[in-house]
């Protein structure tokens, strides 16, 4: 264990604390008992930085379950460490945010701060584990934290539906990944991410490799929200908003866009990949935007907003995969579609926080979020107005902002795609750079409406809940110093290129990209297309904004009724509705009815299996004689448990139930088992007490059924079970595939585990598990049936638990 | 249940103690006799349960104040720390230790970690029957 493992642990521990120090400090806000861990972690990785610039990588790993091949492996390249700076960094200015946005008196912030650190240690490790089993493990976890925080207040309808939406669908994609995971095992033999990638020029050869993709992008898609999965992300919208800025905005939904560069190097030579990531990626970035600008809700254009910036990126990272196919070329195009994806990446994160924080402000400070309500903010809350200009224009892809640094980068990747001339690319390549400009469009007139409606127009203070004015200053800390980074990498965008950029391309690209590459990002880049474009996309969006809502009805045939909304929503309710109707059907409540189902189902398996398998044998071989002792005792059973079918009296059953109990035990006491005869004995005795007590619960009335086919089903089961069981006992004796292993206790009980008994020694030692479990499930059961029991003790008579105490 | 019956009640008195010491020693002795903890277990839940039967539960819990729900708690927990010893010893889950001592009144004695496990078996086994039977028995 390492420092960085503990780095990544650190949130998980600290989380254990945190409703401790809730509890015990009630006046101090628990937030800035939380402040310090993100900080922390976030110098820790800076200090990381000298080696990373230098192309160097950190190589940690510690045993977790070696004979699985499964090693917490922790590695820090750029790649790994541009996320986990992105996580702790902006997870630091969102819970310094948080502090001032969630009421110390009004919320639970011990739930709220355990579920936000439990995501920040599984976001650290999915961007830091090189074992794909153990990037799985920590990438549920965040979809797990990610629905708890968007459920986080549990009243409301529209928070538990978006928290199922999200996790059915994430989870839904993290299991297709599991799967994906699962086939590159068998397809490599090590579930090390550096392993299987030098293994890539293998591995396209097998034919499983095309699923193993398809099924990693399925994680990958669900969890980046991309079209078809996009529809959660508007609905994960009901969480707080500081959660929105983080997980739904700046890191979480970007995982994966992290699994698709981490990949990039084993995929890249399949032309599915580079085909599904880029035209996924595409589709969601015209759809994203195209959606953004008739939402009422600010929320709701942002979360369209990332749904189309997070397919921006995911395009460019497919069209970056092409530069894998060209290693000896000089001047590689596609390089640039990386750089662009990482250098958006960060864009976004920095300008589309801001922005959230901005929209909690406004939600804050005047109580709606309804941008038909809003309007006139500017001259009320003029700092709020600053950030939102420089996030939006940002977003926007204005000069000199640094999202038009990228914004241009962008298109200079999708243009490059038309001198690509494999995997059919040169027959529909020119689609990327029109979808990309109209999509652009979009982008710029949602812009507009986000900034124009909140803060200019005419101020309806009767719409408003509260009186609106400028947020707190401790509000205001964390949206000021995103915004000032926007300025900031939009002035000096080279501070980023070698620090971060280049280290973090060079690890989605290899070899690919030399180390000398030269980087370097600069306004002017002369008459190109991309500056042409840019002006284009000024100048339409200009319009389109001006122009909206009247071409609105363009919007009419995406009516709700079409969508994929409905489609999940449907197939929720059909899914629940049949599941509904299968329990009604079979879960009856009659013991009866169960005992039926399970002995038929055991009698239909186990006889197919023994007559398809024609595994019956008898053979008489090793059989010892049979004595007296047994003849007398199975006679004894056999009349005993006859006789019980012709019992009138309940009580009486129960006696010669016992009779067959014990007559059993006497069995093992000639086969000289002394273990099990005694434990039979005594079961026997404390089951019958058992029932004796039962007595009370059970009706008046012994067997008041007695309809012949009733009886007759009772026969035939009972039948069934008999000699299916004595089939089953005879072909066992005579069936020895290999030799028993009880030869193998008897020599080792003693020198081993230092017992006689070998019965106990076997129990308590060789198979400690089991009986672990065993224990385990018979505590569990005892509390079953106490709660059982005084649950229905309280419903009916209305008594008070304590009173049975 | 309400009984009143002089000479099971008389009996009991006595055969109890026999039982539980009984009990005691069959779950000592499983890792060389017959015996061990869940038999043990089995044998004490009869003891308390003849005395139940002899008696009335109200009598019994105030003999016996014991919540046989936290004693499967404790049995749960006896076990697995015990199986947990050889993880902090960097040995895999569950792996016991024996070794033989001169003890003080015993002798030579053989002490296994097993044994400790059989205890948390031992009490489970007793907390699980005992909470069945009492709250079947209670629900009147």
């Amino acid at each position: 264990m390492s420092a960085l493992h503990w780095g990544i642990l650190l949130p998980f521990i600290a989380s254990i604390f945190i409703p401790i120090l809730y509890k015990a400090f009630k006046r101090i806000h628990t937030g800035w008992f939380v402040l310090p861990i993100p900080i922390i972690l976030f110098l820790f990785f800076i200090s990381t930085l000298p080696q990373i610039k230098r192309g160097e990588v950190i190589y940690q790993t510690t045993n977790w379950i070696p004979s699985l091949d499964i090693n917490f492996t922790v590695i820090v390249d750029g790649l790994s460490l541009l996320f986990a700076l992105l996580i702790t960094g902006i997870g630091s200015l969102v819970v310094l945010y948080s502090i001032y946005y969630l009421s110390k008196e009004r919320e639970k912030l011990h739930n709220f701060y355990v579920y936000l650190l439990m995501f920040m240690g599984a976001m650290l490790g999915v961007v830091l584990s090189d074992n794909l089993i153990v990037l799985y493990m920590f990438w549920e976890f965040t979809s797990l934290s990610s629905f708890l925080l968007i459920g986080y207040w549990y009243h409301r309808e529209r928070s538990r539906y978006g928290a199922q939406k999200s996790m059915l669908i994430t989870v839904f994609g993290g299991l297709s990944m599991l799967g994906g995971i699962v086939i590159l095992y068998a397809m490599g033999g090590t579930f090390s991410v550096r392993e299987l990638i030098t293994q890539a020029d293998v591995l396209i050869t097998n034919p499983m490799f095309t699923s193993a993709a398809i099924l990693i992008l399925l994680g990958a898609f669900t969890k980046s929200a991309q079209f078809p999965f996009h529809i959660w992300l508007p609905d994960a919208m009901e969480a707080p908003t500081p959660v929105s800025a983080y997980l739904h905005s700046a890191t979480m939904v970007k995982a994966g866009i992290y699994l698709v560069a981490r990949l990039t190097p084993i995929f890249a030579f399949s032309g599915y990949w580079i085909w599904f990531v880029a035209g996924i990626g595409i589709t969601t970035l015209i759809w994203g935007s195209f959606s953004a600008i008739r939402q009422t809700d600010l929320k709701g254009i942002l979360a369209f907003s990332t749904v189309s910036q997070l397919g921006l990126i995911m395009s460019l990272l497919g069209v970056g995969a092409a530069a894998l196919h060209f290693p000896q070329i000089e001047d590689n195009l596609y390089i640039v579609a990386v750089v662009a994806a990482v250098f958006h990446l960060i864009n976004h994160a920095t300008f589309k926080g801001s922005l959230f924080m901005v929209v909690g402000i406004v939600d804050h400070e005047t109580g709606t979020r309804d941008i038909r309500k809003l309007g006139g903010l500017m001259s009320l809350m003029p700092i709020t107005f600053t950030i939102a200009v420089i996030g939006t224009l940002s977003m926007a892809g204005l000069p000199p902002f640094n999202g038009f640094l990228s914004k241009e980068m962008f298109f200079t990747g999708m243009l490059s795609l038309l001198t690509l001339d494999i995997f059919n690319f040169e027959n529909w390549a020119v689609i990327f750079p029109v979808l990309a400009f109209i999509a652009s469009t979009f982008t710029f007139t949602y812009c507009m409406i986000l900034l124009f409606k909140t803060f200019a127009g005419k101020l309806q203070l009767e719409k408003l809940e509260k009186k609106p004015h400028e947020a707190p200053i401790g509000m205001l800390i964390s949206p000021i110093i995103l915004a000032a980074l926007v300025i900031f990498f939009g002035f000096f965008p080279n501070t980023l290129t070698d620090t971060i950029i280049k280290p973090a391309s060079a690890a989605i690209l290899g070899n690919v990209m030399p180390m000398d590459y030269h980087l370097h990002i600069s306004f002017w880049h002369g008459f190109q297309p991309e500056l042409y474009m840019t002006i284009g996309v000024f100048a339409l969006g200009f319009i389109l904004f001006k122009t909206w809502p009247k071409w609105k009805f363009i919007y009419k045939p995406f009516t709700e009724k079409y969508s994929f909304n409905s489609l999940y929503n449907n197939g929720l309710l059909y899914m629940e509705k049949s599941s509904y109707s299968l329990v009604s059907s079979t879960m009856t409540g009659s013991i009866r009815n169960y005992l039926v189902f399970i002995f038929l189902f055991m009698v239909g398996v186990v006889s197919y299996t023994l007559f398809s398998k024609d595994a019956f044998i008898v053979s008489t071989a090793d059989t010892a004689p049979i004595g007296f002792y047994e003849i007398v005792l199975a006679v004894i059973i056999a009349v005993a448990s006859i006789s019980i079918l012709f019992v009138k009296s309940r009580l009486t059953s129960i006696i010669v139930l016992g009779a067959v109990g014990y007559t059993v035990s006497l069995f093992f006491v000639i086969f000289r088992a002394p273990d099990l005869a005694l434990t039979q004995l005594v079961v026997e005795t404390v089951s019958t007490a058992l029932f004796l007590l039962c007595f009370y619960h059970l009706p008046e009335q012994f067997r008041k059924e007695e309809r012949i086919r009733f009886k007759f089903t009772n026969l035939v089961i009972s039948l069934g079970v008999g000699v299916m069981v004595t089939l089953i006992a005879l072909s066992a004796h005579s069936t020895k595939l290999f030799d028993s292993i009880s030869q193998y206790y008897v020599e080792t009980t003693y020198t081993e585990a230092g017992g006689k008994n070998m019965v106990n020694v076997i129990l308590v030692d060789y198979r400690g598990l089991d009986t672990m479990f065993e224990i385990t499930v018979l505590g569990i059961a005892a509390l079953g049936i106490y709660g059982m029991i005084k649950l229905r003790l309280t419903k009916q008579g209305g008594k008070n638990l304590n009173e049975n105490e | 249940m309400k009984t009143n019956d002089v000479i099971l009640q008389t009996a009991t008195k006595v055969a109890a103690l026999v039982i539980v010491l009984f009990s005691i020693r069959l779950f000592f002795s499983g890792h060389y006799y017959a015996g061990g903890g869940f038999v043990g277990g089995l044998m004490t839940s009869a003891a308390i349960v003849l005395i139940m039967i002899a008696y009335d539960l109200k009598t019994v819990k105030k003999i016996i104040p014991i919540n046989y729900r936290m004693l499967i708690a404790v049995g749960l927990l006896t076990s697995i720390s015990t199986g947990l010893l050889a993880v902090f010893n960097g040995e895999p889950f569950l792996t016991h230790y024996f070794g033989y001592f001169d003890l003080p009144i015993l002798g030579k004695t053989s002490l296994h970690t097993a044994s400790l496990f059989d205890l948390g078996v031992y009490l489970v086994v007793v907390g699980v029957t005992m909470t069945i039977i009492q709250s079947i028995g209670e629900s009147e």
